[in-house]
């Protein structure tokens, strides 16, 4: 379909972005295009302005800040999961987008963009809530940090307000973790039912730690706390599977044609044991 | 019987498609790619509700808006509001509503077209949509089936006074075998819902030519013939003014098989208008506004002995036509009528259908119509009773399939198969499957606890190509006949036009009607040049669809090119001075036999043909040779599809692992083409049986009405098919060849499903509705599991 009419402009700094922002009483922020073009076209929105930041070259670099990995918010999910600092320090980050649609999207979307549009469908939210990721917002009173437990609000809904601009995301880095996102989906290129991301640290055969984050099983990414806790010591596939049978615990899950809640819970025990056996290399 | 193709020619060679550079190299030329000077962009403003009356309706507001030239509801379109038709009144008494293109008062599905807006850009044309102010009186809408027949369920068409649209009966004599059975398998399975996707939206321009009375227009297209009389029918253009073409066309599946409404308000505005109209489909439309194909609710049951011999099959089929009756809409479960008893012999058939209106979108012809839903039940109800008698699947198959020898047979559902060797198709594709170790471990599996249990999915299929024998057609109140037509013009030159009357959408007609027409001529198959799709060149035709191009439209090349010869060869005995039994036409020209020295190219006698100079007296100038061909009757392909089915069951995710297909669909002109055929269709079909279905909710809502959420299988989701075939040649065809494009679909789907539930049935599970999605799969189980303990 074709969009209702906007305004456009393309920034090549944050502040210039800012500016955009805050002259406009109903902007978009265009990176990869990749949500934003498909809700245009459909006319779910029709915002008086976009303003494309995918020329904001500190936005799109991959770093290394000491403990830290920082994404630029306008790093392409094929630039995230081939960077080898992603693969080795946030492997997990790197799976999960591997799972992200078709090559295409992956070469024009962007890992930040995503996380801002935070569609409950979406593979690396609950990447960054497990990982306890860090979201850097740019805004008019300056820049703020604001931690992944407290930036997903709900579907489509982030902490990022109408004038601000989320600029990088700084992930702690976990070497030597055991990690797999285990992406339930119908066809390869389709969004997930359920997603389970799952990092152990291991010591001696053991799970030593656990972070587990669960895909589309609410509004929002959702941590398995209790998962994490009841896998601190397992060893064997009967341990794994007792601890990720707590991962239904607390969940009300949405029901739709791919699947109800009844589903979804039993989805998100099954691929937590699965993610969790694979990240931990137990069988 | 045909012998097998000589290779010395083209004919039977798997040649590169001739069409591709063009494709490759984007120098296509879409509909809408068209761009003539003064074109009016027309956008539609469509029903959001599947049941409502329109209260108030004022366009006027869209025509302040910038660019907007005009903008029509059905009031101030009035007699150019044309009708669709439906062309195929299945029986005596078939209610047939009126079908305007714009709603008049009543909307009764979701898309429905209700005013249009034309402005001198897309653009502005879509904005000012927006301005038109309508406002709707909801009704209750219904949209289960059975409900609709209900006498208390809200009626669709106020005038009918009824959802039902016709009731359909063939057979009887079912009750007397089934009282002499010791098994009766009853099943009800439901053909869902699917949406033909093609991968180019519909488009359609319409212009009024300049200076003369003719109107052109160009459409994605199928059927540019069956449509131009259909236009002159509705809109009283002339026909002899009327010129469609189909330029090229991206895909149809029967979904451009069609007269829509957009075709109709296009020409009809042009017409108004007196400047281009040209409409673009977006994809939110195409799932709302193309026709949809199958849903069809069937009731099934089959009667055998205890040993495994089929006695008799009952079919009660109900048939979901949507919100009205698009041109074939009533005809297409009939077209699967023919096909329940499939390849099995049987004493006595029973078949009933009831049509029936809802607040759906139409439904109409979808890959392989009709024809896919009756193979599945067919061969879902087969495996049933199978597993009822503790026997093998392909051993009760067997056991009641037609032997090789037995043909030419006549099935209870009156057909003449002319040919078929089902064992023949049936070994190779078990030797290309490793049927016993795929067993061997499926055993394993079963007595292991897997958690992932493997099933084995058979389907022996049949079906009938090449639509069709007039008589027949005319038989079954079809209101058109079933022939096609052929021109092969040789030019002064020496070069070829080969004008078909059939419409290839991505096919590959191009390369394979220059195969057949070089194999006769002698020629180099680059020498010709295939004229389609456009009813200003290629005049007489019958289009596309039905696996009917090659079926159909290969015989009347073959006899236009045999045409062709029979003049040349008068024209070279002249010349060459001898009388015409004289000559052999051999490599591409007429030798003296005997004599093979004195001898006269073709192209040599075009030459003469065109100066005239010394042409034997009462022979005519040019060298051409044409013919029209009804066909003397269908063909029957054939085929052994096994698939092997991995169904997770923790998850319900079902995965195919291995496909075999082994097809015979007699003598093939281009074994790439047919291959490539075959890997689409089983696409589709899989399509059908894992992915597809289009839903809605009681309120008469799509429920999936988009790409993200309608799921078609793309190549990550697909193993690497393993296809292979028998060949044996038709008989009632000239080159010996059958029709391959719907093959794969309708073979497919119940070998997917016939896997799955083989995977399960230890767990006491019987059957597993369509699409098999992981929540329906992993549901079943647990059903299953409950009704055992």
């Amino acid at each position: 379909m074709i969009p209702a009419t906007f305004d456009y402009t393309k920034v090549s700094t944050v502040d210039e972005a800012l500016s955009a922002l805050a002259d406009s009483d109903d902007a978009k922020i265009l990176g990869g295009g990749q949500s934003l073009l498909p809700v245009l076209r459909q006319r779910l929105n029709a915002p008086e302005l976009i303003v494309d930041c995918s020329g904001i070259d500190e936005m799109k670099g991959i770093a290394d800040a000491g403990d830290k990995v920082v994404i630029g918010a306008a790093a392409t999910h094929h630039a995230v999961m081939t960077d080898p600092l992603v693969k080795s320090s946030v492997a997990l980050l790197a799976q999960a987008t591997e799972t992200v649609a078709d090559p295409q999207i992956r070469h024009r979307g962007t890992v930040g963009g995503s996380l801002a549009h935070a569609d409950p469908r979406a593979d690396q939210p609950p990447v960054a809530l497990a990982l306890d990721a860090e979201f850097t917002i740019a805004g008019p009173s300056g820049r703020r940090t604001v931690p992944a437990a407290d930036f997903f609000q709900g579907p489509f809904e982030t902490s990022v307000g109408e004038d601000e601009l989320l600029v990088s995301v700084a992930f702690p880095k976990y070497d030597g973790w055991g990690t797999h996102y285990e992406k339930f989906n119908r066809t390869a290129q389709a969004w997930s039912i359920v997603g389970v991301a799952a990092a152990v640290r291991m010591d001696g055969g053991k799970i030593a730690e656990a972070r587990i984050g669960l895909t589309n099983v609410g509004g929002s990414p959702v941590r398995a706390t209790a998962v994490e806790q009841a896998l601190v010591g397992a060893t064997t596939m009967g341990d794994i599977e007792a601890a990720a049978a707590k991962a239904s615990q607390g969940l009300e899950p949405f029901s739709d044609e791919d699947a109800d809640a009844d589903f979804r819970r039993h989805l998100a025990e099954v691929l937590t044991k699965r993610a969790v056996a694979k990240a931990a290399g137990i069988e | 019987m045909t012998e097998t193709l000589d290779t010395s020619t083209p004919l039977g060679r798997p040649i590169k498609r001739k069409e591709d550079a063009k494709l490759l190299h984007g120098r296509t030329n879409w509909t809408d790619n068209i761009q003539l000077p003064g074109t009016l962009h027309m956008a539609i403003l469509r029903s959001p509700l599947a049941h409502a009356k329109i209260t108030k309706l004022d366009v006027t507001p869209a025509l302040s808006q910038p660019n907007v030239i005009a903008a029509y509801s059905a009031e101030e379109l009035g007699d150019l509001n044309g009708s669709i038709p439906c062309v195929w009144p299945v029986t005596d008494d078939i209610v047939m509503p009126d079908f305007p293109s714009l709603a008049k008062g009543k909307v009764r599905q979701v898309g429905d077209c209700v005013a249009v807006v034309l402005a001198t850009d897309p653009e502005h044309a879509a904005d000012a949509l927006e301005a038109i102010e309508v406002e709707y009186e909801p009704l209750s809408a219904v949209v289960d089936m059975e409900k609709a027949l209900d006498s208390s369920s809200p009626v669709i068409h106020d005038d009918a006074g009824t959802n039902k649209c016709y009731v359909y009966n063939l057979g009887g004599g079912y009750d007397d075998v089934k009282s002499k059975a010791d098994v009766i398998v009853k099943r009800r399975f439901i053909n869902q819902r699917l949406i033909p996707t093609a991968m180019e939206p519909r488009a359609v321009v319409a212009a009024p030519m300049g200076m003369s009375d003719e109107m052109t227009v160009w459409s994605s297209t199928q059927i540019p013939h069956v449509l131009r009389v259909l236009m002159a029918l509705v809109t009283g253009i002339p026909e002899n003014n009327l010129r469609i073409v189909a330029p090229d066309v991206g895909g149809g599946f029967g979904g451009k098989l069609q007269l829509y409404r957009e075709e109709v308000l296009a020409t009809q505005i042009a017409r108004k208008l007196g400047r281009p109209v040209k409409w673009t489909e977006t994809r939110s439309e195409d799932m709302v506004a193309t026709h949809h194909g199958r849903d069809q609710i069937q009731d099934i049951e089959i009667a055998a002995t205890k040993d495994g011999k089929i006695l008799g099959l009952k079919v009660d089929l109900i048939a979901n036509m949507g919100a009205y009756l698009q041109i074939i809409t009533p005809g297409i479960p009939l077209l699967g009528m023919f096909m329940y008893p499939a390849i099995y012999k049987m004493d006595a058939y029973d078949f009933q259908c009831t049509g029936v209106f809802t607040n759906t979108t139409p439904t109409d012809a979808y890959r392989g119509a009709g024809r896919p839903e009756a193979t599945y039940a067919i061969e879902r109800i087969v495996d049933e009773l199978a597993a009822e008698l503790d026997m093998d699947p392909m051993e009760l198959r067997e056991k009641n399939w037609i032997k090789h020898e037995e043909f030419p047979y006549s099935t209870v559902a009156g057909l003449t198969y002319d040919t078929g060797n089902y064992e023949a198709a049936t070994a190779k594709a078990l030797d290309l499957f490793g049927m016993d170790e795929l067993r061997a471990e499926q055993q394993r599996r079963r007595e292991s606890g897997d958690p992932v249990q493997l099933g084995i999915g058979i389907s022996t299929f049949t079906e009938m190509c090449g639509l069709a024998p007039s008589r027949t057609l005319g038989a079954l109140k079809y209101v058109a006949g079933g022939w096609e037509h052929a021109t092969i013009r040789m030019l002064p030159t020496g070069k070829v036009e080969l004008i078909t009357g059939t419409s290839p959408h991505g096919q590959g007609h191009e390369t394979a009607w220059s195969q057949i027409a070089a194999s006769i001529l002698g020629i180099g198959v680059e020498d010709i040049e295939v004229v389609h799709g456009d009813t200003g060149r290629a005049p007489y035709g019958m289009d596309t669809y039905g696996s009917r191009s090659l079926a159909v439209g290969g015989q009347a090349i073959k006899k236009a090119a045999d045409n062709l010869i029979e003049k040349a060869r008068v024209i070279a005995a002249h010349q060459l001075e001898c009388s015409p039994g004289d000559l052999e036409f051999v490599e591409g020209e007429f030798r003296v036999k005997g004599d093979p020295e004195k001898a006269q190219a073709i192209g040599a006698v075009a030459f003469e043909a065109f100066t005239a100079h010394n042409l034997p007296d009462g022979v005519e100038p040019t060298l051409q040779g044409e013919a029209t061909v009804d066909p003397e009757d269908f063909s029957y392909p054939h085929g052994t599809h096994l698939a092997a089915m991995e169904v997770d069951t923790e998850t319900g995710k079902v995965t195919l692992r291995k496909y075999v297909a082994v097809d015979d669909v007699g003598n093939q002109v281009n074994p790439m083409i047919v291959e490539g055929q075959v890997h689409g269709g089983l696409a589709q079909g899989i399509g059908q049986a894992l992915y597809e279905g289009a839903f809605y909710d009681e309120d008469g809502l799509p429920l999936n009405a988009n790409l993200s959420t309608y799921l078609i299988p793309a190549a990550p989701d697909l193993p690497s098919f393993i296809t292979d075939h028998t060949v044996t040649p038709s008989t009632t065809h000239p080159l010996g060849t059958k029709g391959v494009g719907e093959a794969g679909a309708i073979a497919s789907t119940p070998a997917i499903i016939n896997g799955i539930v083989d995977a399960l049935r230890p767990m006491g599970v019987t059957d597993v509705a369509m699409p098999a999605t992981p929540m329906t799969v992993w549901k079943t189980i647990q059903a299953a599991k409950g009704g055992q303990a």
